[in-house]
């Protein structure tokens, strides 16, 4: 993929919608506009459409890494209490996930095997490119309860609190680890969880997942900018992932920040964010104009003619979504967003079963989501059309170094 | 009868063990190496006259204009492995086991007759090994164990039967569950003659049009949600008795194999999985643990059976195998009161997370289970 920084302002990389949660505006600032391109550290032809990212690095693929346009997320319970065989998993994990990213079936593949054995691999995602596969390993909080972790666990790493609006479900929330899949092809996605539950089979169990669909950032020339589910223009100026200076002030764990293993990673909010989408069709455009601080057609902030113009936070209303989380609104708390949409079919009433699966990178949850949140569910007019009803935490480790690296190694390994 | 057809077994998976154990590695059955058998109305050839002791591959492909059916035979024409009605302009892959020795391939045009034959020599180093004694052991005591389940079973279904022909609804309820047993620790046997099972253990959406509903799902709804027992139940309660007898009678002459014991324990997970843990297989009763537990344990005895073998060819796996038995077990017992009894908790008392909890404990054996085969026949 080139780069064409600057020459496009529709061109951005890494915009999470924010809109149920946190705003586009979360990253509106900055003034240059946001540009694609492959990660700090990645092959620039790794962004090329079915290609292969790499899957080593300083950082995890799949954070800076030019978003995919498909989800495939899943939490899941530990239910070993064998830290050896937990291990084993992780390495198993990381050499499956070493052979999917790189468009390889796991193990000795899906076919031409013992003939009395089930295949290792399921054989879906057979004949289908790479499709920028990424797999991108968290440990929730829980975790740090087992295997003797309690002192390892970052200070960084919260509980979150209770939000007002919050209506968890227990069956969507939480977990001891998650895997994060992104892929331009769905089939790669769900073939990468699967095989990878599987392998976990006695050890983890998958507590919940999430499918995703509707990428919520553009990262090729010209794309129109994303919309949400909503019909916003949304996530206006994400990090993109050229930007180094702005991607290590904000998403990247620095040495001191807290535990030395966990340098290089970085802290993951994922929420189930619902919509009432029959109501909000319901509403006057001049209130959903005024809901988000936008207008419809354009994206453009209230009173400005382009969706990149820098917005005037005044002009909007005091609720707006866009002026409560707009980092001038909130001490230049800005995060790395790369949320899906998602539509779980119908809820038995009739309506859509959708929103958005927001999912927000940061240095610290403590000063990223946290404060943001605190204040959009207090007073963002939004609140009144979308509902949270799944949420989790977690520790991203660092990136797996090189082939003899694996999962989790700074964490579980004494050295570290 | 029975003789015959142990013999072809017994002969079958004597050379599948032999060709296994030869295979250096799992890549051997390669396209490449697939006997290609081109049929038609009057004439069958075939690509290759021999082949190496192993798994065999016919590609087989239809160019007649009838229907036929490809057999690999034995010299006195016992079937190895056959495929029927392989329509006209059609393909199909046939596999089997063989070990050295000659054979033949016959293509039946119209699926009738002597059909066309050609020779098919399967070449291997001279002696070809025997089968594990100890598989045969395991063999002989597997089949012992389904005829005990069954002789064990016919008297509780009896009173479970005579219960209702007595109309007394509460002892009828109680004899319910464990009527079932022996047939759930064995369920891959008996469901192997096919036509028992429609009979005795179907449930009403599982029904063929047509198919009149009998068997004890049919007596379970009547007892728990109509709560009466009118002339029909008590016919059908004197028919399920004369099913399973039926059951007991054949039980022995089943076809049971190394593999089929390895797969039928992973088989008898798989229906905990999909009809157990959901609910749905005692739907009134909610007897589902009762079930839950005997598919548990007959799954336990195909692979202490095999266990010696496995151990020796997999050892990581049967220590798997045995932990995570072990966890399922010790999850079950938490459901009823007394180790010794099947007393278990109606599961409609069994809420969502604990669902879960028993879900996850039979996805983790069942997943090591679906590797046993292969490390017996290692």
């Amino acid at each position: 993929m080139t780069d064409t920084q600057g020459s496009n302002p529709s061109r951005r990389a890494l915009i999470g919608w924010g809109g149920a949660g946190l705003a586009l505006g979360a990253a509106v600032a900055g003034g240059a506009v946001a540009v694609a391109q492959s990660g700090d550290d990645r092959d620039p032809a790794a962004g090329e459409a079915g290609g292969a990212v790499d899957f080593h690095g300083a950082h995890q693929a799949g954070i800076a890494t030019p978003v995919q346009d498909r989800l495939h997320f899943a939490a899941f319970d530990v239910k070993t209490d064998d830290r050896e065989a937990f291990v084993q998993l992780l390495k198993d994990w990381t050499e499956a996930a070493r052979r999917m990213t790189a468009g390889q079936p796991v193990g000795e593949g899906a076919y031409g095997g013992l003939p009395e054995a089930p295949p290792d691999d399921t054989g879906e995602a057979l004949g289908l490119d790479p499709s920028r596969l990424t797999l991108t390993i968290g440990f929730g909080p829980s975790l740090f309860d087992r295997f003797g972790l309690k002192d390892r666990r970052p200070e960084a790493l919260v509980d979150l609190p209770k939000f007002p609006g919050d209506n968890l479900e227990r069956s969507r929330t939480g977990g001891d680890l998650c895997v994060q899949a992104c892929a331009d092809d769905p089939q790669v996605a769900v073939h990468a969880i699967r095989n990878l539950a599987r392998i976990g089979f006695g050890k983890v169990a998958v507590r919940w997942s999430q499918l995703g669909f509707g990428k919520t950032s553009s990262t090729t020339p010209g794309a129109q900018t994303p919309r949400n589910l909503f019909g916003f223009k949304d996530g206006t100026r994400n990090i993109a992932g050229t930007e180094t200076g702005r991607l290590d002030e904000h998403v990247w764990v620095g040495a001191g920040d807290g535990p030395a293993w966990m340098t290089g990673g970085s802290y993951l909010v994922a929420r189930r964010i619902r919509m009432n989408i029959e109501t909000w069709d319901r509403t006057s455009l001049q209130e959903q104009e005024d809901v988000f601080g936008r207008d419809k057609r354009e994206g453009a902030p209230v009173g400005k003619a382009k969706e990149h113009d820098e917005p005037f936070l005044k002009a909007m209303k005091p609720d707006a979504h866009v002026r409560l989380s707009h980092p001038d609104s909130n001490g230049g708390i800005t995060i790395l967003r790369r949320g899906y949409s998602f539509t779980d079919g119908t809820d038995g009433l009739g309506r859509l079963d959708a929103g958005l699966f927001f999912l927000a990178y940061q240095r610290d949850v403590r000063k990223g989501f946290i404060p943001l949140q605190r204040k959009l569910a207090a007073h963002d007019a939004l609140n009144e059309y979308i509902q949270h009803v799944g949420s989790a935490v977690f520790a991203i480790p660092p990136g797996v170094r090189d082939s003899g690296d694996w999962w989790g190694r700074t964490l579980f390994s004494k050295e570290a | 009868m029975r003789a015959v057809r142990l013999t072809v077994t017994a002969a079958v998976t004597a050379a599948a063990l032999t060709a296994l154990s030869a295979c250096t590695s799992k890549s051997d059955a390669k396209d490449g190496d697939a006997i290609r058998v081109t049929a038609a109305d009057s004439t069958c050839d075939t690509s290759s006259k021999s082949v190496p002791a192993g798994q065999v591959t016919l590609k087989i492909e239809n160019k007649g204009s009838r229907a036929t059916e490809v057999e690999i035979l034995f010299p006195d024409d016992r079937i190895v492995s056959e495929k029927e009605n392989i329509g006209p302009g059609t393909k199909y892959t046939l596999t089997a086991e063989v070990k050295a020795g000659s054979y033949e391939i016959a293509c039946r045009p119209g699926m009738k007759g002597h059909g066309v034959r050609q020779k098919l020599t399967v070449t291997g180093g001279g002696a070809t090994a025997e089968r594990d004694p100890k598989l045969d052991a395991a063999v002989a005591r597997y089949r012992t164990y389904a005829q005990e389940q069954a002789d064990e079973t016919l008297p509780k279904a009896e009173a479970f039967a005579k219960a209702v022909q007595d109309g007394d609804l509460d002892a009828a309820k109680k004899a319910y569950g464990l009527s079932r047993l022996g047939w759930e620790r064995t369920e891959p046997v008996a469901e192997s003659f096919g036509d028992i099972d429609p009979k005795v253990d179907v449930r009403e959406d599982g029904l063929e049009p047509g198919q009149k509903w009998t068997g004890w799902h049919r007596l379970e709804k009547a007892l728990w949600h109509d709560k009466k027992i009118g002339a029909e139940e008590k016919a059908l309660a004197g028919q399920l008795v004369t099913d399973l007898k039926d059951w007991q009678k054949r039980v022995g002459k089943a076809e049971i194999t190394p593999t089929s014991m390895a797969n039928g324990a992973k088989e008898l997970l798989d229906e905990v999985a999909t009809g157990k843990v959901t609910g749905e297989e005692d739907r009134y009763a909610h007897t589902d643990l009762v079930d839950f537990k005997g598919n548990v344990e007959g799954a336990r005895k195909a692979y202490e059976l095999l266990k010696p073998v496995a151990a020796k060819n997999d050892p990581a796996l049967t220590k798997e195998l045995d932990k995570q038995f072990a966890a399922l077990d010790a999850l079950l017992d938490k459901y009823r009161s007394d180790k010794t009894s099947y007393d278990f908790v109606s599961y409609d008392k069994v809420g969502k997370d604990q669902r879960k909890e028993l879900s996850d404990a039979v996805n983790a054996l069942a997943e090591p289970l679906s590797k046993l085969a292969a490390a017996v026949v290692k």
